[in-house]
């Protein structure tokens, strides 16, 4: 057959089979994936979400650093047993200034996309030193060091300009200011001004140490995670289109 | 063996493809029919599920499928039923008062506050006071008959509703032991130390403990009581039974009197704070649960 004639010149030549393969794999690249990028219910925008402060930020590069997300995930599903135990399910908004997200198909421990103001500090300070001393049948292992690492701002504002480099919308000011906020949020009374640039964020002495440990940078990240989204004034219809 | 290139074909052999690869000959041997027809029938079910379920891409959204179909619809719709369905117990559990929620007067109330209470003890409470409720070093056991602030039904839905020193509901229980670091000489912190292990039965040197006693009257009965018997209107503990919360050896309890504690319970109820996270029929089951644990009063 003719076309069966042609398709062995294809066949024969390495470079053409390469270029028409890529552009093949290309073309389903892009029909998969470019319409996430505006379809309205993967972009949905809902109230209350916010880019992380230096501190919860410096946090969450700790919690990646230390591998938190092998054991634990940032995903409720929407399931009516995932919902009851964990709380309303993600939604893609949520993680919208996660780079990377922190999504996953694999427990050993719970899901953490709720967990902020579910647990004291004092328990997540006593939990991450010794899980077993709260929870004794937990596999988890200590992170006692946390607590003693003083952790300095000292490149926090060059991680949110990164950040910002691939959209996440820190204004100018939030740079300038961000070895402020995030000494000031981790401390006890202190400048008010930190919860004013990032609405919802806790502002106290989360280890209970007056130094700023990364036990701070830790606890701070947990206590707000899922925290931001009111879903008291959220509903389904809102947050679905097309329908 | 021969060389590939003298391989003759043998008759009754399909037919080549009549490519030649180093000598190499391919016999076109057709697809195997059930196979060819999985194939094409797999290719007509993905056909047909696009068009039942959401699946192509358009401008602003993708098409929905005639069946309409939608995770989150069907979650909403789960939620709904099983509330539908333990509406009537709950509406009930709410009205019945706290202390006719028993085994001699609503049976089949108690039953589904036991086992729903342990059902939201196991995914809310577990953690602090451990699977069992025997709770842990700062986490109050719920077995004993040792209350900070109370062990009666009302009490305890009350500390488990509004929850203990945290700043998202006002009306959570509240109290704070002086820090006596800065207050008290070494000598008298050592010897009121000694004072509170003669009361709770301990080892102690009885010279430390006599002028311990007075340390202790100005110091500590203001909340701990003259006798040590504690204040559950303060949550001040009995400092006389062997039950501690930070441990009641001579370490423990200097590290208690030099620097104070402050445990902090989260507020579970919803109706009470926007922190919490229970419905008041769920609180009122989980108090119940923890009501019969063993130490309810």
């Amino acid at each position: 057959m003719a076309i069966l004639d042609r398709h062995k010149k294809i066949e024969t030549h390495a470079t053409l089979l390469l270029t028409l393969s890529f552009l093949v794999v290309t073309i389903g690249g892009i029909v998969e994936i470019a319409p996430l990028f505006y379809l309205e219910n993967t972009i949905e925008d809902v109230d209350g979400m916010r880019p992380y402060s230096p501190l919860e930020l410096a946090g969450r590069e700790i919690y990646i650093r230390e591998g938190c997300y092998v054991c634990h995930s940032q995903m409720i599903r929407p399931m009516r047993d995932e919902v009851e135990r964990y709380g309303h399910y993600s939604l893609a908004a949520e993680s919208q200034y996660d780079h990377p997200f922190q999504w996953g198909s694999k427990r050993t421990g719970p899901d953490l996309a709720r967990v902020g103001g579910r647990y004291s500090d004092e328990w997540h300070v006593d939990h991450l030193t010794d899980p077993q001393s709260v929870v004794p049948e937990s596999v988890m292992p200590p992170y006692g060091y946390l607590a003693d690492t003083v952790l300095r701002p000292t490149h926090i504002a060059e991680l949110m300009e990164t950040h910002r480099l691939v959209g996440v919308p820190y204004t100018d000011a939030m740079i300038e200011m961000a070895s402020s906020d995030f000494i000031q949020q981790a401390t006890e009374f202190g400048d008010p001004a930190v919860v004013d640039r990032y609405p919802g964020a806790q502002q106290r002495d989360f280890d209970g140490n007056p130094k700023v440990t990364e036990m701070d940078a830790l606890v701070a990240y947990l206590q707000m995670l899922g925290t931001l989204v009111d879903f008291s004034t959220f509903t389904h219809e809102e947050a679905t289109i097309n329908r | 063996m021969k060389h590939p290139e003298e391989q003759i074909l043998q008759q009754g052999d399909p037919d080549t493809t009549g490519h030649i690869w180093d000598g190499i000959k391919e016999f076109n041997n057709p697809m195997p029919r059930w196979w060819l027809w999985t194939f094409y029938a797999t290719c007509a079910w993905g056909l047909v599920y696009t068009v039942l379920y959401p699946a192509w891409p358009l401008i602003t959204g993708a098409t929905p499928g005639v069946l309409g179909f939608s995770a989150r619809a069907v979650v909403a719709q789960d939620i709904a039923e099983f509330d539908a369905l333990n509406a009537p117990i709950r509406a009930r559990m709410e009205q019945v008062e706290l202390a006719a929620i028993n085994p001699a007067d609503n049976p089949d109330l108690y039953n589904y506050a036991r086992q729903g209470g342990a059902a939201i003890f196991a995914t809310w409470c577990s953690q602090c006071h451990g699977a069992g409720a025997a709770g842990a070093v700062g986490y109050p056991n719920l077995l004993d008959d040792d209350w900070l602030w109370g062990g009666s039904i009302d009490e305890i839905h009350y500390t488990i509703s509004h929850g203990i020193r945290n700043q998202d509901d006002p009306a959570a229980h509240y109290s704070q032991m002086t820090a006596f670091d800065d207050i008290l000489t070494d000598a008298e912190i050592a010897s009121v130390v000694h004072y509170v292990l003669n009361i709770s039965g301990q080892a102690h040197e009885d010279s430390l403990a006599a002028t311990g006693a007075e340390v202790f009257l100005d110091n500590c009965a203001a909340c701990h009581m003259d006798n040590g018997m504690g204040d559950r209107f303060l949550g001040a503990p009995n400092l006389t039974d062997a039950i501690w919360l930070y441990g009641g050896d001579a370490d423990a309890l200097e590290e208690t009197v030099r620097h104070s504690r402050f445990g902090v319970m989260p507020p579970w109820s919803a109706a009470a704070s926007d922190a919490g996270r229970l419905s008041e029929a769920e609180v009122r089951a989980v108090s119940v649960y923890v009501h019969s644990l063993g130490g309810g009063e």
